[in-house]
């Protein structure tokens, strides 16, 4: 069980909150991108085994978007932020590509 | 030696002091024709038909812990092919049908039990999905009968079909081919009979990069020293990414926590599978009497074999209502395993851009149920360097031209 400290509500566990996947993914114009960039897009993932930049909602409380950095081995989280803001600089890697 | 009544005896009159090792523990050779990545019941699988439909046995499996250690030992053991679209169905049922087969096969006893599996409905939604696979079933050859909650009860008795319940069963679709096997033992015959054919099985090595020279696979650095290759089948359960990102590739999966457990053991109650989707509860009994249970995944990527509180609390809650004589029973022990979930709900067996490098992947939450099929149609993929007619379809490029196998309704959360 994570406690998430929801940058508006404070502490929480983590079944108030629904994951959203990796964050900082940029979208590709759509009347440029090829097929390849457009799935690359929608399906494809980084999935680390370790530091990992996700966006979170708090679906069962104020209802706000943010991000958070977490470890996908340990579950640490490591740091949790503005859905506007770029990642913090970490060890073991950076967010967005 | 070949296991039998008369070696049984012969054992028995000896005490059983001269069993010989089901398989060898060799070091890695200098070089093979083909290494398989992951020990488990997909990649020996893969290396078992690789020896005995193409004739390849210069082969060796990589294994990071011990056989099996991984999602088949931690499955629930359900087998059965009730899919809804033709590709998938082709494959399962191919996979189905090896299964009925494989304890003679492989001369091992894998204790596959056609004790039937039904797919219980708690909603209009959930009859009209359950109605339309079953036609789609229908037109594949795939046996699939409906169910009215009575029937249900009568197979059943253990099931509360009362109406006043948060989710009552208005109806079901049974498999009577469908079943379960001993997971376990899957991974163990194969591996005894791959290594009968010359098969190196290594445990304790684990992958920790892939050589590439010129767009083609050479050789794999483990913790046991380089060895050279010219073809690779990962077959790395949830690890995809991972073993994907070694040679440059990004995958379209997700790792997450997918969770089981096992009740206390109890006399006999329940000599079938039962699943429901919409409460996520699913149930069937080992022959050791344990009720095993089968929870949802995490919402969130995770490699730690463990999940969360709240889904187990999710599961049994159902479970409870739906089977109330369950309800003072004690959970002996719940555990956890990755899973890779691709966006369709479907694997990936499939060549990729580099040469000589194929992938097994994005079983997501039910991949047991295709061992067999799944290492039969990957060894095709690797001997010939081309896909079989079965997982064509199930290619990697899939997510490039928008052919997508969308099995949610099937394989969601249910085994």
């Amino acid at each position: 069980m994570l406690l998430i400290d929801c940058p508006w509500c404070g502490e929480r566990e983590h079944s108030e909150f629904s994951c959203g996947g990796e964050g900082h993914i940029a979208r590709p114009d759509p009347k440029s991108a090829s097929d390849a960039e457009w799935a690359d897009y929608l399906f494809m993932r980084k999935n680390p085994k370790g530091l990992h930049f996700e966006r979170w909602f708090h679906v069962n409380g104020c209802r706000m978007w943010f991000h958070m950095a977490r470890d996908t081995v340990t579950h640490e989280v490591l740091a949790i932020y503005g859905i506007t803001e770029k990642p913090p600089k970490l060890d073991g890697g950076e967010g967005g590509r | 030696m070949k296991y039998s009544i008369f070696s049984l005896m012969r054992q028995a009159r000896d005490y059983h002091k001269n069993w010989p090792q089901a398989w060898r523990s060799p070091d890695p050779k200098p070089e093979y024709d083909v290494i398989i990545i992951g020990g488990g019941g997909h990649g020996l699988a893969t290396a078992y038909y690789l020896a005995k439909e193409h004739g390849i046995t210069n082969v060796a499996v990589l294994e990071k812990g011990w056989l099996g250690g991984g999602n088949t030992g931690r499955n629930t053991t359900i087998v059965r092919s009730n899919y809804l679209w033709d590709e998938s169905a082709n494959l399962y049922d191919h996979s189905l049908k090896l299964f009925e087969g494989l304890s003679k096969d492989l001369n091992y006893n894998i204790m596959f039990s056609a004790r039937g599996v039904i797919n219980l409905a708690h909603n209009e939604s959930d009859l009209k999905e359950l109605q339309r696979r079953g036609h789609a079933c229908r037109l594949n050859g795939i046996d699939y009968e409906l169910v009215n909650p009575e029937q249900i009860k009568q197979i059943a008795p253990i099931i509360n079909i009362s109406k006043s319940i948060r989710y009552p069963v208005l109806g079901g679709a049974m498999q009577r081919r469908a079943g379960n096997a001993r997971h376990d033992a899957v991974a163990w015959g194969y591996a005894r009979r791959s290594d009968e054919y010359g098969i190196d099985i290594i445990q304790n090595c684990e992958v920790t990069g892939i050589d590439i020279t010129d767009g083609k696979v050479t050789g794999v650095q483990t913790t046991r020293g380089s060895i050279k290759t010219k073809k690779i089948g990962a077959v790395p359960a949830g690890h995809a990414s991972v073993v994907g990102a070694m040679v440059g590739l990004r995958m379209p999966v997700e790792s997450h926590a997918l969770q089981a457990m096992v009740s206390e053991p109890i006399k006999p109650v329940l000599d079938t599978v039962l699943m429901s989707n919409t409460v996520h509860v699913y149930i069937s009994q080992s022959d050791k009497g344990e009720l095993v249970l089968g929870a949802g995944i995490d919402g969130f990527n995770s490699y730690s074999q463990q999940g969360g509180v709240d889904v187990i609390e999710h599961q049994l809650e159902g479970l409870c209502e739906l089977y109330p004589i369950v309800k003072r029973l004690r959970i002996m022990r719940t555990w956890g395993g990755i899973v890779d979930i691709c966006p369709d709900a479907s694997p990936i067996v499939s060549k990729t851009p580099v040469e000589g490098f194929y992938m097994n992947c994005g079983w997501g939450t039910g991949g047991f149920k295709a061992t067999p099929g799944s290492g039969w149609a990957f060894a095709h993929t690797i001997a010939q360097d081309r896909p079989h007619r079965l997982n064509e379809a199930f290619d990697l490029n899939r997510f490039e031209t928008g052919l997508l196998i969308d099995e949610h309704g099937a394989a969601a959360v249910a085994h």
